[in-house]
């Protein structure tokens, strides 16, 4: 049985509204365009921002109703994490002259897109549909969802590791620390399933 | 463009932020506990206030959303800054 829709709040609404805002602030230190090199593969990578918010929010449809709210608010989640990352990159490399950008290993992204952000990966692969799956099973789906998480974690801390910019390191401990907060809710949507499926087997 | 803004605009910015963050981990915790009326309380009170400090940043910097009132009569302030420009 469904529950009855709650009433819709401010940000809620059945369409997608754009807020002016970050969900968290972004400050950079220095121009550094090596750092928005590697920055990028959250931004177009197999397991970054962009892949996470297409996944979930398509997943939605064919997912049990008691999920369906999950996935939309982590999907939309995602999509302000974007605007964060994109907002890194075009902060790290706004000033860069073309040689600092070749030196900074973006000599072919110059080339091929000047200074425009594009969905590739930290080596330069175009962003590409195959990075996720929609399976139609719940408990594979979700699966697929926290080994995502998981997966955008690590990122971040190898990218942390990587990064010598204090102001933007606060900002991606920020996102690190989301992703675990997005695949402990998961993994209780995991539980939640289960839970229901165990029932029907015994009534 | 960088750091333009006035030192209130960070301010209630970032209380907007704050604020904010709270709805965000009440709405995924209330996705998988919608059953929890102590969440519920505590959703609709920052609700409540979140509405109330976003209203007042528009009127000094115009809309956060669509949908939001344009105070000023001579200039579309939805127009910029964006928030990559702040």
């Amino acid at each position: 049985m469904r529950s009855p829709a709650p009433f819709p709040q401010r940000g809620e609404e059945i369409v997608w509204i754009y807020e002016k805002k970050l969900q968290y602030p972004v400050k950079v230190s220095t121009c550094n365009p090596t750092l928005a090199k590697y920055l990028v593969e959250q931004y177009g990578g197999a397991d970054g921002e962009l892949a996470a918010a297409l996944r979930y929010l398509n997943q939605r449809y064919t997912i049990p109703d008691k999920v369906i709210g999950l996935l939309t608010d982590i999907g939309t989640e995602e999509f302000a994490h974007l605007e964060m990352i994109a907002t890194m990159i075009y902060k790290l490399t706004k000033d860069a002259k073309p040689q600092a950008l070749k030196e900074a290993g973006l000599g072919e992204h110059y080339v091929q897109h000047d200074s425009a952000l594009f969905y590739n990966n930290a080596a330069g692969v175009p962003f590409s549909a195959t990075y996720f799956q929609a399976k139609g099973d719940p408990i594979a789906d979700l699966y697929e969802d926290i080994a995502a998480e998981e997966k955008a974690r690590a990122t971040y801390q190898w990218i942390i590791d990587m990064s010598d910019d204090p102001d933007l390191n606060d900002s991606l401990r920020y996102l690190r620390e989301r992703e675990i907060v997005h695949s402990q809710r998961f993994r209780e949507a995991v539980e939640i399933l289960k839970d229901e499926r165990d029932r029907q087997k015994i009534f | 463009m960088a750091n333009t803004m006035p030192i209130e605009y960070y301010q209630q910015l970032e209380e907007i932020q704050a604020v904010d963050f709270v709805i965000d981990e009440l709405v995924l915790y209330l996705d998988t506990h919608p059953t929890d009326q102590n969440a519920i309380q505590q959703y609709n009170h920052f609700a409540l206030y979140s509405k109330q400090i976003k209203q007042k940043f528009e009127e000094s910097y115009g809309p956060l959303q669509k949908g939001s009132v344009n105070i000023r009569q001579d200039y579309w302030a939805w127009s910029g800054p964006w928030p990559w420009q702040v």
